[in-house]
Parts: C-alpha cells; structure tokens; sequence
C-alpha cells in the first residue's frame, strides 16, 4: 500500500515537473544576444582575445572588467564596423599602448631568438646528441677477435 | 671538461637578468608617444562646454597635461603637488578630467584647488585612449613643437617632480 | 603568548636544524665521527615536530580571531567560515612560506624514517643538505617574512580572505602543489649526496625513483586541481592561461616527466648517471626558480603575492647558493664519474633520451617565452608581452613527436631494438589509430550542436590519443601473445605495478589529449541578455530564467539566479549561478553554475546586471569532454602511485646487495 502511494507521488511529481516546464516554456520569450551583431562580435571576441589588458594587465580585455578594458572593446566594434582590418586594429592599439599590449609578440629582430629559440635548441639538442653518442660509440674500444668467438660459442650452446 | 661547466654558466646568466629584473617594475608600460606629435583631439572645456579646445592653439610653449578625476584617490594625494607648481612655475599646466561627471570635477577642484591654466573634459575616454591613458593620474610633458616629450605614470611624488618633471621642463626651455 | 611561542619554536627548529640535522651529520662524514652521524635522523624529527608546533600555532590564532597578529588582520574575518580561517593560513606570502618549510620538514622525516636499508653516511648527506635548504627556508621566513609578526593595537576585525579564494579548491591545491615542489627536493637531495661522495650507479637512482615519481604524482594533482579550479572560479571556462605563475608550477612538472624517464635508464641500464644527476638538480632549481618569480615582483601576475624587493633579493641569494653550489659540485665530479651501458640509438635507452630531449626543449621554450620579457625589458629593448598565443604555437609542435614516442619507446627493447620489427609490430596499431581518429573526428562533427568544420587540428589530437591507447593496449598483449587463453591471467598478473602504472599513466595522457582536444574543438560560448521568463539556446540546450532572487550568505550578499536547463522536451537540471559581494572587501565575485558529465558540461554565468537589475548580461556555456582533462590528470597521478608500489621498493637492503655491483634484482625483465 504504502509502495503504490510513493509511486503515485513520484509520478505526479514528474508530471507536475513536466508541466510546468512546458509550461513556463509556452511562455518563454527568447533572450536576445547581448551583442547587437553576434557574427561582428565573433570577430571583436578574437581580436580581444589577443589583447592584454593594462590595467588588471593578467587578462585580456575579452575577459576583464576594468573600464579601460570594456573601452576598448567597444573601440574594436566599432573600428570593425567601420570595415578596418584586424591588423590596422591591432596597430592602432599598438600606437597607442606600445607592444605591450598584444599578447602575441610581433616576429621582429628582438623577438628572433623567442620564436626561432625553441626550434633552433631542438635542432641543436638533437646534433648535440647524434654527436655525443658516436663519440661514445668510438671511445669502446671493440671486442677482441678471440672474446669475440668465445661469446659467439657461449651464445650457441651455452657452455663455457 | 669544461662542458661540465655550461650549467652553471647557463644558471649565473639566468641569475644576472633576474636580479636586473628586481630593479623593475613588470607593471610600467612605457609610451610609445614619447617623441611623436601630440595626438588629434577636439576636448570641451570644463568650465565652458560649448568651447572645443584643440592642440594647435596650444603650440609655440611648452605645456604640462595632467589626465585626473573626482574620483581617482592617488589623484588627491598628489595635487597639491600641482597646486604649489601653479603658484611657482610659468609653464602652462592643463588639466584633462577623464571620464568623470562635469559637476563632480567642478565640484572636486572647488574643494581641493584649480592649479589648471587650462581645464579640458574627456567624459568619454576617447581621448584618453588617444593618449595611450591606462590609469589616472598620469602626466605627460609637450615641447613647443607640439611633440611629447616626457609621461610619468601614476601620482607625481615630490621625487618626480624634483628630478624628472623639473628638469625636463628646464632642458625644454620652459 | 601562542604566536611568541610559535615564533620561538621556529627559532629552535632553525638551531636543531642547523647544527643536529646538517652541520654535524656533513662534519661526521667527513670526519668519519659516527656519533654526529647518528643525529641526523633524530634531528629531523625533532626538526618536524618543533615547526608542526609553531605552524599549529598560527593556526590557532587564525581559528581564534586573534588579530593582534597582523597576517590574521590582513587575511581573515571573524565572519569567514571556520575552514576558510584554516586555509586562510596559506593563502598569504608568510604563511605559505612556513607551509613551504613544515613540509620540507615533513619531507625529511619521511627520508629519514623510510631509509632503514641506506647506509648512514647516505642517509647522512641526503638529510644534511635537505637540512640546508630546511635552513634557508627558515631563514628567509625569520628575517624577511615573519608570520608572526603582531599588530598593536589589535585590528577590530580582519581585513577579510580574497574572495577567490574562498572556495574548497583552496583547501587542496596549494598543499598538493607544495607536496610536489618541495618532494622534488629529495631527489635533489639524493643526486647532491651522490655526487658528494662521488658514487653515482643505478643504486642511487633506484632510491632516487620512488620518491620523485610521488612528488611528481602531487604536483600533477596540484596543477591539475589548480587548472579546474580556475575553470569553475574565474567564470569564464578557461582552465589554462599560461600566465607565469601557472608556467612556474609547470616548468618542474615538465622537467620532472623528463626526470623519472632518465631515472628509469640509470636503474636499470646504469646509463645517463650525469644526466638524471643534472636533471635532478634542474627540476628542483625550478622548483625554487618558481617560487622566486611568485615572489619577488619581477613578474605581473594573478598569482602573485604582495611583494617586497628585499624579499626578492634573499630569495635571488639563495637560488644562487643552492643552484650555483649544486651545478658547480655537478662541474667538478662531472669528468670524475664513468659512462653508464652502451646502447644503440634506436633501443629503449635511444626513445627515452629522445623523450628528455623534447621535454627539456619544451621546458626551455616555457622558461623562454616566460622570461623574455623581463630579458628584454633589463637590456632595454622594450616591453613585450607573451602570452597563450606564443606558447600553444610553440608547445604543441613540440610535444608531438613525445606523444608519438610514447607509443613507441615501451614497445622497445633495451640495448637495442630493431627499427623493421618495431615497425611491424606497430603497424596495426597505426592503421587502427588512424581509423579510430577520422571516426572520432567525423562522429564529433556529425553529433556536436556546434556548427564546426572536420578541423585537422582535432584530427590530429585525436590521431595522437588514438596512437597512445592503442599502442598500449598493444603493449599489453605482447606479454600474453603466444600463450594460450588459460596462461593470460596467470601471464598479467605476473607483470610488475610499475609496469602498469606506466601504461595506466601513459593512457591517462591520451584522456587529457582526448579532453582538451575535443573541448577547444567543440566548445561553444552564448552571451546573451536575459531577463526573468526569457529563454536562449546554447550547444543544443535550452536555457530559461525562471527566477531572480537576492539571497544572503555568512559574509557576503548575492543575487541568485534559477536556470531551467531543457534538451527538447527532457529536463536536464536547474542552475543556480550567483554574483556575489563580499562585504568587508567590496569585491565582486561570479559562482558559476555548472552541470558536470561525462560527455559535456554545462556552465551558466552572470556577468552584470543591465537595466538597473531588470535584466542580466548572462554567459552560458557548452564545454563536450572537459572533464576528461582533469580526469587524464588523475588518471596519470594514479599511474604514478601504481608505479611506486611496486615491490621491488619494498625489497630489504641486504637482497640488493648481495648482487654485483650493487644493481638491482630485476623481478621481471620485461617491466
């Protein structure tokens, strides 16, 4: 008896629950995005996501909410609207902030040896390596011929 | 072997640029203004907000921008500062209030003193972005050719103002 | 009174430390005085129990609102719940940097008391320059960053815990961090001692492997912990930022790898003796490099501590004493020590140096992109920043050819292997992986609710967590292979726990490469403006705001927002993210709201309030695999823990030594 009566109550809940979810649906009004142009904002997302903020100065302004930050993407939206490019974008920003202020740093001649150093140290590691190892490889000194056929008798028929 | 010795050779390098980098500030970031002209801007005055102020009528002197607002504290603690320079410099001081409220401002330099020849708004922060502005207070120092030659970052401390601004206006033949 | 007697036990810890636990034991090596020897081990103890003491002390003092010490009033409210006064303790320069030392201490205690089978001059020299760095550490905290340093007048209240760190993660991540980089002192430890006394064999380095493999299973779990944390704390679902103190806690992690691959070459093979010694003394070296840049201010990050340039230079001066006294020991007895076996390149000794090779490269290119902008800004060149975009170009090419090595080294024989039958035997798990992968990828972009193209990139990760699970499941039927069903058992259960820890730890990466893959793949983010009754779509889902309602918490006020969460007509879960303040410190903080899965997770965000509270900007996101990240972490930690238990770590001194040459008694000579 009292079985039936907790299964009757689990089924009205789930019933009730249903309902008021279809409910509340039926009623629903579909939130608009917070950007007025989603596609626009993709872009203004992307660019930002490469933009160091200078105030909190350990996020991007995609992410953070210092005034200067929510500025300056609105800057970005605008400047996208007005059909600049992200590199004009990023040089405006770069006029302005110095190179500080893009997290990806620019390929130029103070910055060779940070994009082209971890290459030149694998290139390098893997030389260093080949090299070492042949000269240890000839620093041993060979088996001599009569060892030689000692090991290959032992290895044939195990006995000494 | 002297190979051996390349780790610590490697290591006392390392150490060499970390105790450099203990003298610095990771959080400074330099201007990249410094030595270019001033940038455009079309500001109202704070006081008569129909008048646009323009950097051309400010050529021919050398001239002092302090970017400030009601309600920066860091601004508060160094305006006196401003206030002494006023009574004792003839270089032209400008104030640029950053996005702020005009009734705040007014209100603000009532209270704590108008040391500004010239009192500019940027309510909006445009022009503050023009000028590379991350934080207030901030002051930039503009030879007679209109070029800018000096910013300091944050509140001026006597120090400051004593070997940096001081000197600077002087060399500038201010 | 507590706090004067805490700080009084930290002095005494210092003395028993520097006289009974270094000075004396390293005199009586050298001078052969067995006695002083004998004080080593007594010393640690004695060292532990005297800073567990003053460390409890600071603890109470937090617990009991005592705010008369000023690192209470700085960090801690009486309104702060009870746990949170107790992490409060570490969630501070000063009280970290005891934690730092007490678990040094607890650190030594364990060597001292888990090496019975060491000879004590070993054991001597291990504790002794454990002690030193115990020393340092004690120093540094006496004379620059005192916890006990008191305020008079007492505060009325404290200045309140930052809010980001009132949360659980704060209760695991910093002391599991710690576990990790003060355990990789052992093996620093134990690589200085050897190469004091100048015997470096395959001895040292299986004492040395066991306790790196657990510091290094405690700092995977640290920056793994540290990694979700942030996802679900930060409100904005990223979970690494390659900000500089996330690379501090990564560089050693890296090294470390690289460090018990080494470890198990010099075991078993006897080679690469000045290596592993070199690399131990690096991934500790990193270790102190991390603290130093957390530290001392000369690097801007979220992590970073308020900081103290006196701070900064101590720290400098001791990084020089230990590293350039190590590194310059490691110089000297360099040329002293002899070559390890032979091996071909192509052999299983040939892979793992392969593997050292690229992780330390890796480790370079981190260290490099992390410091370079202190480099260039000290030589005057300007000020630059490296960021995420710098290192995801440069990391992930370089960890492709370690992933594919790891399918391949284990499948290697030792000495040396045989390149054509390598290739045959791993044929068909390249062709099932590359199937495995174009069917993944092509699965994920038929049923993701995300508009993506077939992505190389996702084809590529998948491609290498294909490879890895299949060449270890091929690795592990080669040891049943030719024996009939009956012997299978019989056949794994012969097999050693490190051996399976390895491939448990090698299968836990191609989780993590799984997770991370398919998260940035197919991630999808919906910002929207939601008022009370609207309702959004995000990655399929079906989102409504059904209720607004300011609730109040123990020691902040928040609005709290109720999401019904639908697939169709199916009810997935409700919601509840909040936007929270705190009162003492005015901070705003985001809870978010997250819906965890195996397959998914669901993530839903309030960012600000819009039109004076009538409607929110809310962030809703879809994240399919996160999880699997955290759980591959895991999954490698237990790898790790598998791998320590092995038996052969349990085998008494006198069995091992009754073997040539002090090697080790190998139990299976597949493992």
């Amino acid at each position: 008896m009292g079985s039936l009566r907790s299964l009757a109550a689990g089924l009205a809940a789930v019933l009730l629950s249903t309902l008021l979810v279809l409910h509340t649906l039926a009623l629903a009004q579909t939130a608009l995005p917070l950007a007025e142009d989603p596609v626009l904002e993709e872009r203004v997302k992307r660019i930002s996501n490469d933009l160091r903020c200078l105030v909190c100065q350990n996020e991007t302004i995609a992410v953070s909410s210092a005034d200067l930050a929510v500025d300056l993407r609105r800057q970005v939206r605008e400047q996208l609207r007005a059909g600049r490019s992200d590199d004009e974008i990023r040089a405006y920003m770069v006029a302005r902030y110095g190179e500080f202020v893009l997290y990806r740093p620019p390929f130029k001649p103070t910055t060779v040896l940070l994009w082209l150093g971890p290459f030149a140290l694998l290139l390098g590691g893997g030389a260093l390596l080949y090299y070492l190892l042949r000269q240890r490889a000839a620093a041993r000194p060979p088996l001599p011929e009569a060892e030689r056929d000692r090991a290959r008798a032992l290895l044939k028929d195990g006995s000494p | 072997m002297k190979r051996y010795l390349i780790p610590l050779a490697l290591f006392l390098v390392l150490a060499g640029f970390l105790a450099v980098g203990l003298q610095r500030d990771p959080r400074l970031v330099p201007s990249p203004l410094i030595g270019k002209p001033v940038p455009v801007f079309s500001a109202p005055r704070l006081d008569q907000p129909q008048t646009v102020v323009t950097p051309a009528e400010l050529r021919g002197q050398v001239w002092v921008l302090n970017v400030w607002a009601s309600w920066c504290v860091p601004c508060r603690i160094e305006h006196p500062l401003w206030v002494d320079f006023a009574k004792t410099q003839k270089v032209a001081l400008v104030g640029l209030n950053y996005k702020d409220k005009r009734d705040d401002a007014l209100a603000w330099l009532q209270r704590y003193g108008d040391p500004y020849r010239l009192s500019l708004a940027d309510n909006g922060g445009q022009i503050g972005i023009d000028w590379g502005v991350y934080g207030v207070p901030e002051t930039f120092i503009v030879d007679r050719e209109g070029v800018i030659r000096h910013k300091h970052i944050g509140p001026v401390t006597p120090e400051a103002m004593r070997d940096d601004i001081l000197p600077m206006l002087r060399k500038l033949g201010a | 009174m507590i706090p004067e007697i805490g700080h009084f036990a930290m002095v005494l810890a210092l003395v028993v430390v520097v006289l009974g636990q270094s000075v004396l034991p390293l005199a009586g090596v050298w001078r052969g005085q067995q006695a002083w020897v004998a004080m080593a081990r007594p010393a640690a103890v004695l060292h532990f129990a005297l800073l567990a003491f003053a460390y409890g002390c600071l603890t109470a003092a937090f617990i009991n609102n005592d705010f008369s010490v000023l690192l209470a009033a700085q960090h801690s409210n009486s309104a702060l719940p009870l746990m949170y006064r107790i992490t409060a303790v570490w969630g501070n320069h000063e009280g970290s940097i005891l934690l730092w030392a007490l678990i040094l201490a607890g650190w030594t205690v364990a060597v001292a008391l888990r090496s019975r089978q060491l000879p004590d001059a070993m054991v001597a020299r291990i504790l002794g320059v454990m002690g030193l760095l115990s020393c340092g550490f004690l120093l540094f905290t006496l004379l620059t960053s005192n916890p006990f340093e008191r305020m008079l007048p007492a505060a009325a209240d404290g200045q309140d815990l930052n809010p980001l760190l009132q949360d659980p993660g704060m209760i695991f991540h910093p002391p599991l961090l710690y576990m990790g980089y003060v355990g990789f002192s052992v093996t620093f430890a134990f690589a200085v001692s050897a190469l004091m006394s100048g015997r470096l064999d395959a001895t040292w380095a299986r004492w040395s492997r066991p306790w790196t493999t657990v510091a290094w299973c405690f700092l995977t779990l640290g920056i793994a912990l540290g990694s979700a944390w942030a996802y679900y704390e930060l409100g904005w679902g990223g979970w690494w930022f390659w900000d500089p103190v996330e690379n501090a806690s990564f560089l050693p992690w890296l090294a470390g790898t690289a460090l018990i691959h080494s470890l198990a070459v010099t075991e078993k093979r006897g080679g690469f003796k000045m290596w592993t010694a070199l690399l131990a003394i690096i991934t500790f070296s990193l270790s102190l490099l991390g603290t130093f840049l957390v530290r001392s201010g000369v690097l801007s990050s979220v992590h970073a501590f308020a900081t103290d340039p006196t701070r900064g230079v101590f720290i400098l001066g001791f990084l020089c004493v230990v590293i350039g006294g190590s590194l310059l020991l490691f110089a000297w007895r360099g040329p002293k020590v002899g070559l390890g076996g032979a091996f071909e390149p192509v052999s299983r000794e040939g892979m793992l140096l392969a593997n050292n090779v690229l992780l330390l490269v890796a480790t370079a290119a981190v260290l490099l992109g992390t410091l370079y902008p202190l480099v260039l800004d000290t030589l005057n060149l300007g000020k630059i920043s490296v960021g995420a975009a710098y290192f995801e170009a440069v990391f992930v090419p370089l960890m492709a050819p370690a992933l594919f090595l790891m399918g391949v080294g284990p499948m290697s024989r030792w000495k040396r292997a045989e390149l054509p039958e390598l290739a045959v035997r791993l044929r068909w798990a390249a062709a099932v992986s590359c199937i495995a992968a174009l069917c993944a990828t092509v699965a994920m972009n038929l049923i993701s609710p995300t508009e993506r193209g077939l992505s190389p990139l996702v084809g590529f990760g998948l491609l290498m967590a294909a490879w890895i699970t299949c060449t270890t499941a091929l690795t592990l039927y080669s040891r049943v292979q030719g024996w009939p069903l009956s012997q299978w058992m019989p056949r794994l259960r012969q097999q050693t726990s490190s051996w399976y820890g390895m491939l448990l730890a090698h299968f836990g990466m191609a989780v993590l490469i799984v997770g991370v893959t398919l998260v940035r793949g197919y991630e999808s983010e919906v910002a929207v403006r939601m008022a009370v009754g609207d309702v959004a779509q995000s990655g399929g889902y079906t989102f409504k705001l059904a209720r607004l309602s300011p609730i109040d918490g123990p020691n902040y006020t928040a609005m709290r927002a109720d999401f019904v969460v639908t697939k169709g007509e199916r009810l997935i879960e409700t919601l509840h993210p909040e936007k929270r303040v705190y009162t003492v410190s005015r901070m705003p903080m985001t809870e978010v709201s997250i819906d965890r899965g195996v397959t998914r997770d669901i993530y839903v965000a309030l960012g600000e309030p819009l039109d004076g509270g009538a409607a929110w900007a809310v962030r809703l996101y879809y994240k399919p695999f996160v999880n699997w990240i955290w759980a591959g972490c895991v999954l490698m930690a237990l790898g790790g823990f598998l791998a320590v238990a092995d038996r052969r770590y349990r085998l008494r001194r006198t069995e091992s030594a009754a073997l040539p040459g002090g090697l080790p008694a190998a139990a299976n000579p597949g493992a």
